[in-house]
């Protein structure tokens, strides 16, 4: 009998419990980090470069997970009313804004203190992330690394590996990396050493293999946990652990646990009725909330493009080839975060087949007024995939970090009649 | 073929109001006459986009900078949280009033890299994505973009329908070296003697070259540059100022006029992608890695380009040195996140250099400025009375 068919009820929710301890134990490394005077890099979801900085032993510091902690802890309107008192707009990224402050208290922040960064790397999966680069350009007078992965140029059209265009964008990331490590050389005065960075590969390489198994297996039903919940969870995981031994064994852990859920039934609702795909970044105001209003209908999440993007292509499940590791890197860098900007800008056939691949009901649409790289393209995509599928589409709009644009009262009216909907959508099949 | 007629022989003024009543019509009469004498055309979102290579396809280049339209259609395909010029171009295209044949938009901002995507799910035509390199500071950052431009030039040889050759691009690039030569020329006049150019003048005057193919754009300047220099204007007493902020979606030509009455604008970064290459593009060797070469390495600046060498806020300083300003008005489009995150720098380098600023937000679909005329007087005033 494998051990996932061995009754072991303790597994369930450990991923959830392992995520939370070692997300804790990252914030206490960081906040011990500035008092040992060990060096941090500040870096975002898409396109971290842990791989790189790893092996430089760099503390990873992701802005990003920082401003979103604290609009879960109901903290962040504090945040954002000191950024906009600086001279930042209402109407510019509230993760931006939400990170100025923290860097204006001196990296006071509700899960620890978090260190200056002795160097910064901002891809251009996101134009905010220069942007914000920027600000700690000015603040601390630090080495900014911009790293330009170009990604998809025509819709539906993407240069295969080894072709020649892909080459050419390969031969540009690869150039890029070791002018990225170069750079690490000098800041931390220590040689590059291509054995750690085997090992960092090798980890990564775990993590990722089982981080595409985690979101296959929630193709069962019921499935197995709730993409917009229990996944950001192991989303935060994977990249604030991207690399580590930590990371690979909590990845190997959480597939035999979901593994052990699907050979026993066991989903994460009670009772699953609709499945749904989340689409956009969640409503971390009121996050708890914003699951209850499609959980209490039996909605559960299947699969989310935040969790393919705001893991920067992780999803992908890409191995890295350890005989030629930097040439490797450059081409899972590509693919990987390729991947990432195309579930933003060119999603609606993704959408469509996800539909099928994992029995979907319902889409939910969520764009924010923050994040206009996830969200510009919402609407007209929705209207693709209804062109394109049978399924009903639930378009609300709120806000991931700022509490004024969320109208809790309007989210629960919009999405009641959507479950309405696709209640009467399932009678009327039940009915035929 | 030319698609702009009537202006040969005719007084400056008359030049002047012809540009804009045409760089103010949102039907684009001037890219239709091309489209209609068989011509094929390329729309490129802002801001910088090398329009040597779809002039030597014989295509004309066309600045997709959207228009003060109603977003009726368009509407119904973006959010709430979006900037103007986004909507109005889809707009543009949607009800027919820009045909393309070709639409290309760059990775400058995270809203704009959007339109490849829904561009391909609502034209049948080609749209893409030229990636221009973000990382300006690499070493491979040319190479890479010369064969990024090659790609370009494959993917336009598609739709003309023949190769277009290497000898092609390198006419284009003087073409387009004069065009620069002249625009700058325009700046000069406005920099030194301002009263002679107003800025919603000049503007109108470069604005024309995003519609109209480059060599009548040429002849353009080259007749009214002499005549500007013989205009009889009385030197006022008006703040020089610099306007930064435009650079993507572009102010009202009313709220530039409403700017003029009170400030000479003696430099700005209005349209900079047609002036974003600084000096001549050599036209001997690779025509592809000249031009790539000079998008890196002989260029201006703005906020949605970082570039180690280029700090932004040295950058508007220069600019305001350079054109011996006495103040800068920063402005953004609303919802335009590069250009609202750069608004702080400016205030804060601003500040800390004594320079007096103006700071102010617009949208390309706003008719009134009193109150902005009211605000800016006021400000002009404290600085020309304390």
């Amino acid at each position: 009998m494998s051990t996932a068919t061995v009754a072991q009820p303790e597994l369930v929710g450990r991923g959830n419990k392992e995520g939370a301890a070692l997300f804790r134990q990252w914030f206490r490394e960081l906040t011990e980090a500035q008092e040992r005077g060990e060096h941090a890099a500040y870096v975002f979801v898409m396109g971290s470069m842990a791989e790189v900085l790893k092996a430089f032993d760099f503390h990873l510091v992701f802005p990003e997970i920082n401003s979103l902690q604290t609009a879960v802890r109901h903290v962040a309107l504090d945040y954002l009313n000191e950024a906009e008192d600086y001279g930042y707009s209402p109407d510019i990224c509230g993760y931006v804004k939400a990170d100025v402050a923290v860097q204006l208290r001196g990296g006071e922040h509700p899960m620890g203190r978090i260190p200056r960064p002795s160097l910064a790397v901002a891809t251009n999966a996101c134009n905010t992330y220069i942007k914000w680069a920027e600000i700690w350009e000015r603040f601390y007078h630090v080495p900014v690394f911009t790293f330009d992965i170009p990604g998809t140029r025509q819709a539906y059209t993407r240069a295969d590996v080894g072709s020649p265009d892909f080459e050419r964008d390969r031969r540009y990331v690869e150039h890029q990396l070791q002018e990225l490590i170069a750079l690490c050389e000098e800041i931390t005065g220590t040689p590059f050493d291509v054995d750690k960075l085997r090992q960092v590969l090798h980890n990564a390489n775990v993590m990722s293999r089982n981080w595409a198994r985690v979101l296959e297996l929630n193709r069962e039903r019921p499935a197995v946990f709730n993409a917009l919940t229990e996944g950001t969870i192991y989303l935060g995981v994977a990249n604030a652990l991207r690399g580590t031994p930590d990371g690979a064994d909590y990845f190997v852990r959480l597939v035999e646990e979901m593994e052990y859920k699907v050979a026993h039934g066991i989903g994460t609702l009670p009772e699953e009725k609709y499945r749904l795909i989340f689409v956009g970044v969640p409503c971390y105001p009121i996050f708890r909330r914003f699951y209850e209003f499609f959980a209490e209908w039996g909605g559960v999440f299947v699969n989310s493009t935040y969790l393919w993007f705001a893991s920067g292509g992780f999803n992908r499940g890409f191995q890295y080839d350890l005989e030629r590791p930097l040439e490797s890197l450059a081409t899972g860098i590509l693919l990987s975060v390729s991947d990432a900007m195309d579930s933003m800008f060119f999603q609606d056939r993704v959408l469509a087949h996800m539909v099928a691949d994992y029995h979907v009901d319902g889409i939910v649409f969520h764009p924010i007024k923050s994040c206009r790289t996830v969200s510009t393209g919402l609407a007209d995509t929705r209207r693709a995939v209804m062109a394109q599928t049978d399924v009903l589409t639930l378009y609300i709009e709120s806000d991931m970090m700022d509490q004024r644009v969320v109208s809790e009262a309007q989210l629960k009216n919009r999405i009641d009649a959507f479950f309405e909907g696709l209640a009467t959508r399932k009678l009327q099949a039940g009915a035929a | 073929m030319n698609v702009l007629d009537g202006w040969q022989d005719k007084p400056l003024d008359d030049i002047l109001w012809l540009c804009r009543e045409l760089v103010e019509d949102a039907e684009f009469p001037t890219v239709r006459r091309w489209r209609e004498a068989g011509g094929k055309v390329l729309g490129h979102f802002q801001v910088y986009f090398p329009e040597e290579i779809a002039h030597a396809a014989g295509m004309l280049p066309v600045k997709v900078a959207g228009a003060p339209v109603e977003a009726r259609h368009a509407d119904s395909h973006f959010g709430s949280y979006l900037c103007s010029i986004l909507r109005s171009s889809l707009e543009l295209a949607l009800t027919g009033r820009l045909e393309l044949d070709m639409f290309v938009t760059h990775p400058i901002c995270d809203a704009a890299r959007n339109l490849a995507g829904i561009w391909a799910r609502n034209f049948s035509y080609p749209a893409q994505i030229l990636y221009l390199p973000q990382n300006a500071n690499s070493a491979y950052a040319v190479p890479y973009l010369r064969d990024e431009y090659d790609r370009l030039r494959r993917d336009i040889e598609q739709v003309v329908g023949r190769p277009v050759t290497d000898e092609a691009i390198r006419r284009s690039i003087e073409v387009f070296n004069e065009n620069r030569r002249l625009i700058r020329e325009l700046y000069a006049i406005k920099r030194e003697t301002p009263w002679l150019l107003s800025v919603d003048e000049a503007y109108v005057l470069v604005a024309i070259g995003g519609r109209i193919p480059r060599e009548e754009h040429n002849e353009l300047l080259r007749a009214v540059i002499p005549m500007i220099r013989e205009r009889q204007a009385p030197r006022q007493d008006k703040i020089r100022v610099v306007f930064e902020g435009g650079f993507c979606e572009q102010p009202p030509l009313d709220m530039l006029r409403a700017i003029g009455q009170s400030c000479y604008v003696v430099d700005d970064d209005l349209l900079i992608g047609l002036r974003w290459i600084l000096d001549d593009v050599p036209t001997e060797g690779d025509p592809l890695y000249n031009l790539a070469d000079a998008y890196i390495n002989m260029s201006s600046y703005s906020p949605v380009q970082h570039d180690l060498r280029k700090p932004k806020e040295k950058m508007l300083l220069e600019r305001i040195r350079n054109a011996r300003a006495e103040a800068a008005i920063i402005t953004a489009a609303k919802m335009c996140e590069p250009g609202l995150d750069e608004q702080v720098a400016y205030a804060k380098a601003l500040d800390e250099a004594g320079i007096p600023y103006f700071v102010s937000e617009f949208e390309q679909k706003m008719t009134s400025f009193d109150h902005l005329q009211i605000q800016l007087e006021t400000f002009v005033e404290n600085i020309l009375f304390v």
